[in-house]
Protein backbone atom coordinates (compact mmCIF):
# COMPACT_ATOMS: atom_id res chain seq x y z
CA UNK A 1 0.00 0.00 0.00
CA UNK A 2 1.03 3.44 -0.54
CA UNK A 3 -0.61 6.70 0.52
CA UNK A 4 -0.92 9.93 -0.77
CA UNK A 5 -3.16 13.04 -0.49
CA UNK A 6 -4.64 13.39 -4.37
CA UNK A 7 -6.46 16.04 -5.87
CA UNK A 8 -10.12 15.15 -4.71
CA UNK A 9 -8.61 15.80 -1.24
CA UNK A 10 -9.28 12.63 0.24
CA UNK A 11 -7.08 10.15 1.91
CA UNK A 12 -5.95 7.24 -0.74
CA UNK A 13 -4.11 3.95 -0.22
CA UNK A 14 -2.78 1.50 -3.04
CA UNK A 15 -2.13 -2.07 -2.89
CA UNK A 16 1.15 -3.39 -4.04
CA UNK A 17 -0.10 -6.84 -5.44
CA UNK A 18 -3.41 -5.34 -6.85
CA UNK A 19 -2.80 -2.00 -7.69
CA UNK A 20 -6.42 -1.39 -5.80
CA UNK A 21 -7.08 2.15 -4.92
CA UNK A 22 -8.55 2.44 -1.61
CA UNK A 23 -9.96 5.13 0.72
CA UNK A 24 -8.92 5.18 4.56
CA UNK A 25 -9.86 6.94 6.95
CA UNK A 26 -6.86 9.15 8.38
CA UNK A 27 -7.31 7.74 11.42
CA UNK A 28 -6.34 3.92 10.80
CA UNK A 29 -3.36 4.83 8.82
CA UNK A 30 -1.02 3.67 11.37
CA UNK A 31 -3.36 0.15 11.39
CA UNK A 32 -2.35 -2.88 10.17
CA UNK A 33 -4.69 -3.21 6.93
CA UNK A 34 -5.26 -6.08 4.53
CA UNK A 35 -6.01 -5.51 0.72
CA UNK A 36 -10.17 -5.36 0.43
CA UNK A 37 -9.28 -7.21 -3.22
CA UNK A 38 -6.82 -9.65 -2.69
CA UNK A 39 -6.39 -9.95 1.25
CA UNK A 40 -2.25 -9.01 0.43
CA UNK A 41 -1.15 -6.91 3.84
CA UNK A 42 -0.84 -3.56 3.19
CA UNK A 43 2.14 -1.19 3.64
CA UNK A 44 3.05 2.03 2.64
CA UNK A 45 6.59 1.19 0.84
CA UNK A 46 8.37 -2.25 0.85
CA UNK A 47 9.25 -2.38 4.24
CA UNK A 48 13.36 -1.80 4.57
CA UNK A 49 13.66 -1.86 1.33
CA UNK A 50 17.20 0.64 1.16
CA UNK A 51 18.56 -1.20 3.90
CA UNK A 52 17.67 -4.88 2.36
CA UNK A 53 18.79 -3.84 -0.82
CA UNK A 54 21.97 -2.23 0.67
CA UNK A 55 22.73 -5.79 2.02
CA UNK A 56 21.76 -8.02 -1.08
CA UNK A 57 23.91 -5.49 -3.33
CA UNK A 58 26.66 -6.39 -1.33
CA UNK A 59 26.45 -9.88 -0.68
CA UNK A 60 26.33 -10.43 -4.55
CA UNK A 61 29.32 -8.22 -5.38
CA UNK A 62 31.23 -10.36 -2.63
CA UNK A 63 30.36 -13.73 -4.39
CA UNK A 64 31.03 -11.49 -7.85
CA UNK A 65 34.65 -12.36 -7.06
CA UNK A 66 34.70 -16.14 -6.62
CA UNK A 67 31.90 -16.57 -9.51
CA UNK A 68 34.43 -15.66 -11.72
CA UNK A 69 37.64 -17.25 -10.40
CA UNK A 70 36.65 -20.17 -9.51
CA UNK A 71 35.81 -22.69 -12.30
CA UNK A 72 32.22 -23.37 -12.90
CA UNK A 73 32.84 -26.56 -14.54
CA UNK A 74 35.55 -29.24 -15.26
CA UNK A 75 35.64 -31.51 -18.52
CA UNK A 76 36.80 -34.65 -18.67
CA UNK A 77 37.30 -36.41 -22.13
CA UNK A 78 39.79 -39.51 -22.94
CA UNK A 79 41.85 -38.99 -19.70
CA UNK A 80 42.29 -35.27 -20.88
CA UNK A 81 40.79 -32.76 -18.16
CA UNK A 82 40.06 -29.41 -18.38
CA UNK A 83 38.13 -26.42 -16.11
CA UNK A 84 36.34 -23.66 -17.45
CA UNK A 85 35.49 -20.56 -15.39
CA UNK A 86 32.93 -17.78 -17.08
CA UNK A 87 35.59 -16.00 -18.83
CA UNK A 88 37.46 -19.19 -20.10
CA UNK A 89 34.02 -19.99 -21.48
CA UNK A 90 33.16 -17.30 -23.50
CA UNK A 91 36.95 -17.51 -25.45
CA UNK A 92 36.06 -21.09 -26.34
CA UNK A 93 33.21 -19.77 -28.03
CA UNK A 94 35.40 -16.94 -29.69
CA UNK A 95 37.86 -18.95 -30.97
CA UNK A 96 35.38 -21.33 -32.56
CA UNK A 97 33.91 -18.82 -34.42
CA UNK A 98 30.74 -18.40 -32.59
CA UNK A 99 30.95 -14.87 -31.74
CA UNK A 100 27.21 -14.26 -31.31
CA UNK A 101 26.67 -16.89 -28.92
CA UNK A 102 30.12 -15.71 -27.55
CA UNK A 103 28.93 -12.34 -26.98
CA UNK A 104 25.46 -13.08 -25.40
CA UNK A 105 27.54 -15.70 -22.64
CA UNK A 106 29.98 -12.30 -22.40
CA UNK A 107 27.13 -9.93 -21.68
CA UNK A 108 24.81 -12.07 -20.30
CA UNK A 109 27.55 -13.86 -17.38
CA UNK A 110 30.08 -11.13 -16.97
CA UNK A 111 28.96 -7.76 -17.79
CA UNK A 112 24.83 -7.67 -16.81
CA UNK A 113 25.81 -8.47 -12.98
CA UNK A 114 28.08 -5.76 -12.66
CA UNK A 115 26.05 -3.30 -14.37
CA UNK A 116 22.79 -4.69 -12.28
CA UNK A 117 24.91 -4.02 -9.10
CA UNK A 118 26.01 -0.77 -10.53
CA UNK A 119 22.97 0.62 -11.36
CA UNK A 120 21.04 -0.46 -8.17
CA UNK A 121 23.95 1.12 -6.08
CA UNK A 122 23.41 4.38 -8.07
CA UNK A 123 19.16 4.33 -7.39
CA UNK A 124 19.97 3.47 -3.55
CA UNK A 125 22.46 6.38 -3.05
CA UNK A 126 20.22 8.86 -5.10
CA UNK A 127 17.62 7.82 -2.72
CA UNK A 128 19.35 8.46 0.22
CA UNK A 129 21.15 11.80 -0.68
CA UNK A 130 17.77 12.93 -1.44
CA UNK A 131 18.39 13.71 -5.55
CA UNK A 132 16.24 15.78 -7.56
CA UNK A 133 17.79 14.24 -10.31
CA UNK A 134 15.66 13.26 -13.23
CA UNK A 135 13.22 10.40 -11.52
CA UNK A 136 11.86 9.69 -14.88
CA UNK A 137 15.39 8.70 -16.04
CA UNK A 138 15.99 7.05 -12.73
CA UNK A 139 12.49 5.53 -12.86
CA UNK A 140 13.25 3.99 -16.04
CA UNK A 141 16.83 2.75 -15.22
CA UNK A 142 14.96 0.81 -12.47
CA UNK A 143 12.69 -1.37 -14.87
CA UNK A 144 15.66 -1.98 -17.52
CA UNK A 145 17.68 -3.65 -14.49
CA UNK A 146 14.85 -5.84 -13.34
CA UNK A 147 14.40 -7.00 -16.77
CA UNK A 148 17.79 -8.00 -17.83
CA UNK A 149 19.11 -9.87 -14.88
CA UNK A 150 17.85 -12.74 -15.48
CA UNK A 151 19.72 -13.33 -18.18
CA UNK A 152 22.72 -14.09 -16.10
CA UNK A 153 21.47 -17.64 -15.70
CA UNK A 154 22.75 -18.58 -19.16
CA UNK A 155 25.80 -20.30 -17.79
CA UNK A 156 24.09 -22.26 -14.69
CA UNK A 157 21.71 -23.50 -17.20
CA UNK A 158 24.63 -24.94 -19.73
CA UNK A 159 26.52 -26.94 -16.82
CA UNK A 160 23.10 -27.86 -16.07
CA UNK A 161 22.59 -29.54 -19.37
CA UNK A 162 26.58 -30.53 -19.69
CA UNK A 163 25.82 -32.23 -16.60
CA UNK A 164 23.36 -34.16 -17.37
CA UNK A 165 24.30 -35.41 -20.85
CA UNK A 166 27.44 -35.91 -20.75
CA UNK A 167 28.03 -38.60 -18.41
CA UNK A 168 29.30 -41.42 -20.69
CA UNK A 169 32.21 -42.90 -17.71
CA UNK A 170 35.54 -43.08 -18.82
CA UNK A 171 34.83 -41.37 -22.55
CA UNK A 172 33.38 -37.96 -20.92
CA UNK A 173 31.90 -36.69 -17.78
CA UNK A 174 31.25 -33.05 -16.58
CA UNK A 175 31.40 -32.45 -13.73
CA UNK A 176 29.82 -29.12 -11.51
CA UNK A 177 32.83 -26.89 -9.66
CA UNK A 178 32.29 -24.02 -6.86
CA UNK A 179 32.34 -21.40 -9.39
CA UNK A 180 28.89 -22.55 -10.05
CA UNK A 181 27.14 -22.04 -6.81
CA UNK A 182 28.55 -18.41 -6.86
CA UNK A 183 27.38 -17.69 -10.17
CA UNK A 184 23.66 -18.58 -9.26
CA UNK A 185 23.97 -16.80 -5.70
CA UNK A 186 24.75 -13.70 -7.94
CA UNK A 187 21.87 -14.00 -10.16
CA UNK A 188 19.61 -14.97 -7.00
CA UNK A 189 20.69 -11.86 -5.06
CA UNK A 190 21.05 -9.40 -7.52
CA UNK A 191 17.37 -10.75 -8.21
CA UNK A 192 15.96 -10.27 -4.71
CA UNK A 193 17.85 -7.16 -4.30
CA UNK A 194 15.92 -5.80 -7.42
CA UNK A 195 12.81 -6.69 -5.68
CA UNK A 196 14.16 -5.49 -2.55
CA UNK A 197 14.27 -1.61 -4.21
CA UNK A 198 10.83 0.08 -3.76
CA UNK A 199 10.52 2.74 -7.39
CA UNK A 200 8.18 4.80 -5.42
CA UNK A 201 11.15 6.08 -2.96
CA UNK A 202 12.83 7.99 -5.76
CA UNK A 203 9.61 9.99 -6.18
CA UNK A 204 9.29 10.25 -2.59
CA UNK A 205 12.43 13.02 -2.53
CA UNK A 206 10.85 15.10 -4.98
CA UNK A 207 10.18 18.01 -3.64
CA UNK A 208 8.29 20.15 -6.95
CA UNK A 209 7.51 17.61 -8.96
CA UNK A 210 6.48 19.45 -12.10
CA UNK A 211 10.27 20.57 -12.09
CA UNK A 212 10.57 17.03 -13.73
CA UNK B 1 -14.44 6.60 -12.83
CA UNK B 2 -12.38 4.67 -10.65
CA UNK B 3 -9.43 5.54 -9.49
CA UNK B 4 -5.81 3.43 -10.73
CA UNK B 5 -2.57 4.03 -9.02
CA UNK B 6 0.87 3.49 -10.61
CA UNK B 7 2.68 1.20 -9.05
CA UNK B 8 5.67 2.34 -9.85
CA UNK B 9 5.47 6.04 -8.84
CA UNK B 10 2.22 5.72 -6.43
CA UNK B 11 0.27 8.43 -8.44
CA UNK B 12 -3.68 8.19 -8.30
CA UNK B 13 -5.26 9.02 -11.59
CA UNK B 14 -8.79 8.14 -12.64
CA UNK B 15 -8.67 5.60 -14.93
CA UNK B 16 -8.43 6.83 -18.75
CA UNK B 17 -10.58 4.88 -21.51
CA UNK B 18 -8.33 2.92 -23.20
CA UNK B 19 -8.71 0.93 -26.41
CA UNK B 20 -8.28 -2.95 -26.61
CA UNK B 21 -4.67 -4.02 -26.98
CA UNK B 22 -3.55 -0.57 -25.64
CA UNK B 23 -1.88 0.52 -22.62
CA UNK B 24 -2.32 3.45 -20.24
CA UNK B 25 1.09 5.08 -19.75
CA UNK B 26 2.03 7.04 -15.73
CA UNK B 27 1.83 10.57 -17.06
CA UNK B 28 4.69 11.19 -14.00
CA UNK B 29 6.76 8.28 -14.02
CA UNK B 30 6.35 6.80 -17.19
CA UNK B 31 5.90 3.36 -16.25
CA UNK B 32 3.15 1.24 -17.31
CA UNK B 33 -0.59 2.10 -15.36
CA UNK B 34 -2.10 -1.02 -17.41
CA UNK B 35 -2.85 -2.95 -20.38
CA UNK B 36 -6.43 -2.98 -21.76
CA UNK B 37 -7.18 -6.63 -22.85
CA UNK B 38 -11.27 -6.68 -22.68
CA UNK B 39 -11.04 -10.67 -23.91
CA UNK B 40 -7.92 -11.51 -21.33
CA UNK B 41 -9.77 -14.23 -19.98
CA UNK B 42 -10.74 -16.71 -22.98
CA UNK B 43 -7.12 -15.71 -24.68
CA UNK B 44 -5.23 -16.07 -21.37
CA UNK B 45 -7.07 -19.09 -20.49
CA UNK B 46 -6.98 -20.45 -24.40
CA UNK B 47 -3.07 -19.87 -24.13
CA UNK B 48 -2.46 -21.46 -20.83
CA UNK B 49 -4.02 -24.82 -21.80
CA UNK B 50 -1.73 -24.53 -24.84
CA UNK B 51 1.20 -24.17 -22.41
CA UNK B 52 -0.16 -26.78 -20.56
CA UNK B 53 0.24 -29.37 -22.77
CA UNK B 54 3.72 -28.32 -23.69
CA UNK B 55 4.79 -28.26 -20.25
CA UNK B 56 4.08 -31.68 -20.00
CA UNK B 57 5.89 -32.50 -23.69
CA UNK B 58 8.61 -30.78 -22.48
CA UNK B 59 9.16 -32.61 -19.19
CA UNK B 60 8.45 -36.41 -20.40
CA UNK B 61 10.15 -36.42 -23.41
CA UNK B 62 14.46 -36.23 -23.62
CA UNK B 63 15.28 -33.05 -25.34
CA UNK B 64 18.53 -33.79 -26.11
CA UNK B 65 20.72 -36.83 -27.18
CA UNK B 66 24.22 -37.35 -26.98
CA UNK B 67 26.24 -39.84 -29.14
CA UNK B 68 29.82 -40.52 -28.86
CA UNK B 69 31.54 -43.79 -30.15
CA UNK B 70 28.59 -45.26 -30.17
CA UNK B 71 27.61 -44.62 -26.47
CA UNK B 72 24.22 -42.51 -26.01
CA UNK B 73 22.64 -40.73 -23.01
CA UNK B 74 19.29 -38.49 -23.26
CA UNK B 75 18.16 -35.75 -20.79
CA UNK B 76 15.33 -34.58 -19.57
CA UNK B 77 14.97 -31.53 -17.56
CA UNK B 78 14.42 -33.40 -14.36
CA UNK B 79 17.47 -35.45 -14.93
CA UNK B 80 19.71 -32.14 -15.22
CA UNK B 81 17.99 -31.17 -11.76
CA UNK B 82 18.79 -34.73 -10.39
CA UNK B 83 22.17 -35.08 -12.52
CA UNK B 84 23.35 -31.74 -10.12
CA UNK B 85 22.13 -32.83 -6.85
CA UNK B 86 23.49 -36.08 -7.14
CA UNK B 87 27.14 -34.26 -7.44
CA UNK B 88 26.28 -32.75 -4.42
CA UNK B 89 25.17 -29.30 -5.99
CA UNK B 90 21.45 -28.90 -3.78
CA UNK B 91 21.65 -24.77 -4.23
CA UNK B 92 22.35 -25.05 -8.17
CA UNK B 93 19.73 -27.82 -8.43
CA UNK B 94 17.21 -26.28 -6.71
CA UNK B 95 17.67 -22.87 -7.92
CA UNK B 96 17.32 -24.73 -12.28
CA UNK B 97 14.34 -26.49 -10.49
CA UNK B 98 12.91 -23.09 -9.39
CA UNK B 99 13.31 -21.65 -12.27
CA UNK B 100 12.79 -23.87 -15.56
CA UNK B 101 9.91 -26.30 -13.88
CA UNK B 102 8.20 -24.96 -10.75
CA UNK B 103 7.68 -21.60 -11.49
CA UNK B 104 6.42 -21.82 -15.29
CA UNK B 105 4.55 -24.81 -14.13
CA UNK B 106 2.86 -22.98 -11.29
CA UNK B 107 1.89 -19.61 -13.58
CA UNK B 108 0.31 -21.91 -16.04
CA UNK B 109 -1.57 -24.42 -13.06
CA UNK B 110 -2.90 -21.52 -11.45
CA UNK B 111 -3.70 -19.47 -14.74
CA UNK B 112 -5.90 -22.21 -14.94
CA UNK B 113 -7.22 -21.85 -11.65
CA UNK B 114 -8.19 -18.89 -12.00
CA UNK B 115 -9.55 -18.26 -15.35
CA UNK B 116 -11.60 -21.40 -16.16
CA UNK B 117 -13.65 -21.05 -13.20
CA UNK B 118 -14.50 -17.31 -14.24
CA UNK B 119 -14.58 -18.52 -17.91
CA UNK B 120 -17.14 -21.33 -17.05
CA UNK B 121 -19.20 -19.85 -14.47
CA UNK B 122 -17.62 -22.95 -12.00
CA UNK B 123 -17.63 -22.01 -8.63
CA UNK B 124 -14.22 -21.57 -6.75
CA UNK B 125 -12.28 -21.17 -3.53
CA UNK B 126 -9.18 -19.07 -3.15
CA UNK B 127 -9.20 -17.32 -6.33
CA UNK B 128 -7.52 -14.13 -4.95
CA UNK B 129 -4.53 -16.16 -3.25
CA UNK B 130 -3.74 -18.00 -6.64
CA UNK B 131 -3.57 -14.73 -8.91
CA UNK B 132 -1.21 -13.03 -6.28
CA UNK B 133 0.75 -16.57 -7.03
CA UNK B 134 1.10 -15.74 -11.01
CA UNK B 135 2.91 -12.46 -10.39
CA UNK B 136 4.68 -14.00 -7.52
CA UNK B 137 6.16 -16.58 -9.63
CA UNK B 138 6.49 -14.10 -12.75
CA UNK B 139 10.74 -12.92 -12.07
CA UNK B 140 11.44 -16.57 -11.26
CA UNK B 141 10.31 -18.13 -14.38
CA UNK B 142 13.54 -18.47 -16.91
CA UNK B 143 12.42 -20.49 -19.89
CA UNK B 144 13.67 -18.24 -22.49
CA UNK B 145 16.78 -17.84 -20.66
CA UNK B 146 17.50 -21.62 -20.27
CA UNK B 147 17.06 -21.89 -24.20
CA UNK B 148 19.79 -19.72 -24.91
CA UNK B 149 21.66 -22.00 -22.64
CA UNK B 150 20.50 -25.18 -24.78
CA UNK B 151 22.11 -23.58 -27.74
CA UNK B 152 25.40 -22.73 -26.12
CA UNK B 153 25.72 -26.47 -24.78
CA UNK B 154 24.88 -28.02 -28.23
CA UNK B 155 27.75 -25.70 -29.65
CA UNK B 156 30.27 -26.72 -27.28
CA UNK B 157 29.39 -30.28 -27.41
CA UNK B 158 29.00 -30.46 -31.35
CA UNK B 159 32.49 -30.83 -32.17
CA UNK B 160 32.80 -33.70 -29.78
CA UNK B 161 30.17 -35.52 -30.46
CA UNK B 162 26.95 -36.25 -31.90
CA UNK B 163 23.72 -34.09 -30.35
CA UNK B 164 20.31 -34.75 -31.95
CA UNK B 165 17.19 -32.54 -30.86
CA UNK B 166 14.48 -34.39 -28.87
CA UNK B 167 10.69 -33.81 -28.93
CA UNK B 168 11.04 -31.58 -25.49
CA UNK B 169 13.07 -29.27 -27.48
CA UNK B 170 10.22 -28.02 -29.90
CA UNK B 171 7.92 -28.41 -27.48
CA UNK B 172 9.99 -25.71 -25.27
CA UNK B 173 10.46 -23.56 -28.31
CA UNK B 174 6.88 -23.38 -28.69
CA UNK B 175 5.83 -23.22 -25.22
CA UNK B 176 8.22 -20.14 -24.77
CA UNK B 177 5.77 -17.55 -26.74
CA UNK B 178 2.71 -19.57 -25.71
CA UNK B 179 3.46 -18.64 -21.92
CA UNK B 180 4.97 -15.40 -22.92
CA UNK B 181 1.70 -14.66 -24.74
CA UNK B 182 -0.97 -15.64 -22.06
CA UNK B 183 0.64 -13.66 -19.88
CA UNK B 184 1.22 -10.70 -22.17
CA UNK B 185 -2.93 -10.74 -22.60
CA UNK B 186 -3.58 -10.44 -19.14
CA UNK B 187 -5.23 -8.15 -17.81
CA UNK B 188 -4.29 -7.96 -14.63
CA UNK B 189 -7.20 -5.42 -13.60
CA UNK B 190 -9.93 -6.83 -15.35
CA UNK B 191 -9.32 -10.29 -13.43
CA UNK B 192 -9.17 -8.89 -10.25
CA UNK B 193 -12.72 -6.60 -10.91
CA UNK B 194 -13.73 -10.22 -11.37
CA UNK B 195 -12.50 -12.01 -8.84
CA UNK B 196 -13.90 -9.37 -6.39
CA UNK B 197 -17.03 -9.33 -7.80
CA UNK B 198 -17.67 -13.38 -7.60
CA UNK B 199 -17.04 -13.02 -3.82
Amino acid sequence: MSASSSPLGEFHAQCHICNLVMSIPTDAVRARLGCSRCGSMLHRRKPNSLMRTWALLLAAAICYVPANLYPIMQVTSFGYKQSDTILSGVIYLFLHGMWPLAFIVLVASFVVPVLKILLLLVLVYSVQNRSQWRPRARARLYRVVEVVGRWSMVDVYVVTILVALVHLGSLATVEVERGAFFFGAVVVLTLLAAQSFDPRLIWDQIENDDER
Amino acid sequence: MPLIGCQHCDGVVEEPWVPDGGSAICLRCGGTLFRRRRRTVEVTLALAMAAAILLIVANIYPFLAFELQGQTSETTLGSGVLALWEQGQYAVSALVFLTTMLAPTSQVVLLLYVLAPMHFDWPTRGAALAFRWVEKFRPWSMMEVFLIGVFVALVKLSDMAEIMPGIALWAFMLLIPTLAGALAFLDTEIVWRRIESAK
